[in-house]
């Protein structure tokens, strides 16, 4: 981390086929984001990586294209009247805390444990997490789905009633997404569990987007939207402190960012088209796939540990090209989702527009 | 989609405005790596650079996409419940 004077040395050459690369990723996991509130940090990072990046300066240019993308975003869905300004900071900051705290912990098994270990505590993370809180996401929007309730106000879940009747005085804070005054004692833990999620697998819009859902009682498309000032506020912070030790290519960071920007721009525009189900739908779908991706990698970290027989060189690369390659398809199929809703909600509303006219007789 | 019946003017000056202030941020930033590469690695308060960098592009490179997809017709629904 402090090897400072080596970084620059470290700077990828970039030639024309990485720069359309790194747009093209950068488009996609800015399409996503703008629909979810996060996505694409977790193709972006191993996407630099592949190219030659050193693993640490792609998590640093990745965040350093990420909350400024964020920022567009959140500004572009405020105009939609989804975001939740104060929800967003208030969890921000103590997501920023979550990031110190997370990034602490890696070092700690880093050190302890080796690249190995580090990987494989991620990987377990990723897994164990996205298995949970993915499946469970997944299963609700299919119960929506199913019933037939698509088009009706989402409910608020039990535990988050339970949570807003909860009156702790001296900490109670109104957030206008919840419609509801909710303790900070029950914002602070979410907000530092997704930052030291964001730390560890570098997408922490995984647990916020969920918990703002289902435990604090936030409609999809405001926590998907409030999501974008969280990443923001963590991005800000996490990219300073990357870039006190010099680790941020601004190269990298800036031509991604501008192959977000046109994504994050068409992402916010989709959720104006969609019903609130479908950011589960995505957010699910995305986070079961991305789920097999890393488990595949899991067996390889444990030979390398060690903690079981060695797997050959032949077996480690196929498995890691899969799940580079399950990754990539998560991150495509939820784009898909995204393109081919707002393409369905669009066609809708013209159609209503040509029925009104000539209901109207303005032909 | 303009809004039913009347059509909203489109921002075509600002597109190509945005877009020339965009597209020369990205020469200068492409033509001289080496002294990005340089100056913006020296961590310490050289980590200003990165972080002011970022959010000039988001700006203006922001406010661009933001045009471009207005131009193409690609706006936000005009009602929430389109069925």
């Amino acid at each position: 981390m402090h090897d400072v004077v080596n970084v620059a040395a470290n700077f990828i050459n970039l030639d024309a086929v990485n720069l359309i690369y790194l747009f093209l990723v950068g488009f996609v996991g800015g399409l996503v984001s703008g629909f979810i509130g996060s996505g694409g940090a977790f193709v972006l990072t191993p996407g630099m990586m592949s190219l030659g990046v050193p693993g640490l300066v792609a998590v640093a240019s990745n965040m350093c294209h990420k909350f400024p993308k964020a920022l567009v975003g959140a500004i572009k869905r405020a105009k939609y009247g989804q975001v939740d300004v104060k929800l967003g900071i208030v969890l921000g900051v103590s997501a920023e805390a979550g990031v110190l705290y997370g990034a602490h912990i890696q070092e700690s098994i880093k050190k302890a444990f080796g690249d190995a270990g580090s990987n494989l505590y991620v990987s377990v993370a990723f897994v164990v997490i996205l298995a949970v809180v993915g499946g469970f996401v997944l299963r609700d929007a299919w119960k929506t789905y199913k019933s037939g309730n698509a088009h009706e106000e989402e409910k608020v879940t039990k535990l988050a009633k339970w949570v807003q009747s909860i009156n702790i005085p001296g900490t109670m804070v109104y957030f206008k997404s919840l419609n509801a005054k909710v303790s900070v004692l029950f914002t602070i833990p979410l907000g530092f569990a997704t930052g030291m999620l964001a730390a560890t697998i570098a997408v922490g819009g995984f647990i916020g987007v969920p918990s703002m859902i289902y435990v604090l009682g936030a409609p999809s498309l405001m926590a998907s939207a409030t999501e974008l000032v969280i990443a923001f506020v963590m991005g800000v912070g996490g990219s300073f402190k990357y870039a006190l030790h010099g680790l941020v290519d601004i190269r990298l960071a800036m031509i991604i960012l501008a192959g977000s920007l046109f994504g994050i721009q068409l992402g916010a525009i989709g959720t104006t088209y969609v019903k609130p189900f479908m950011i589960k739908v995505v957010m699910g779908v995305i986070m079961v796939i991305v789920l097999f991706s890393r488990g595949l990698m899991v067996p390889v970290y444990l030979s390398q540990l060690g903690l079981i027989t060695k797997l050959s060189d032949t077996t480690v690369k196929a498995l890691k090209s899969t799940s580079f390659a399950i990754m990539i398809f998560a991150l495509a199929l939820g784009a898909f989702i995204v393109l081919r809703a707002m393409w369905q909600g669009r066609r809708a509303e013209r159609e209503l527009a040509a029925k009104q006219v000539l209901e109207h007789g303005k032909i | 989609m303009a809004q039913y019946g009347s059509k909203k003017k489109k921002p075509y000056g600002m597109l190509i405005i945005t877009g020339i202030i965009s597209i020369a941020l990205y020469t200068i930033l492409l033509s001289n790596q080496s002294f990005f590469n340089d100056y913006f690695s020296r961590g310490g308060l050289y980590a200003f650079l990165p972080i002011g960098t970022a959010f000039i592009f988001s700006f203006v490179h922001g406010s661009f996409t933001g045009n471009f997809w207005t131009v193409l017709g690609i706006e936000a629904a005009k009602k929430k419940e389109v069925k």
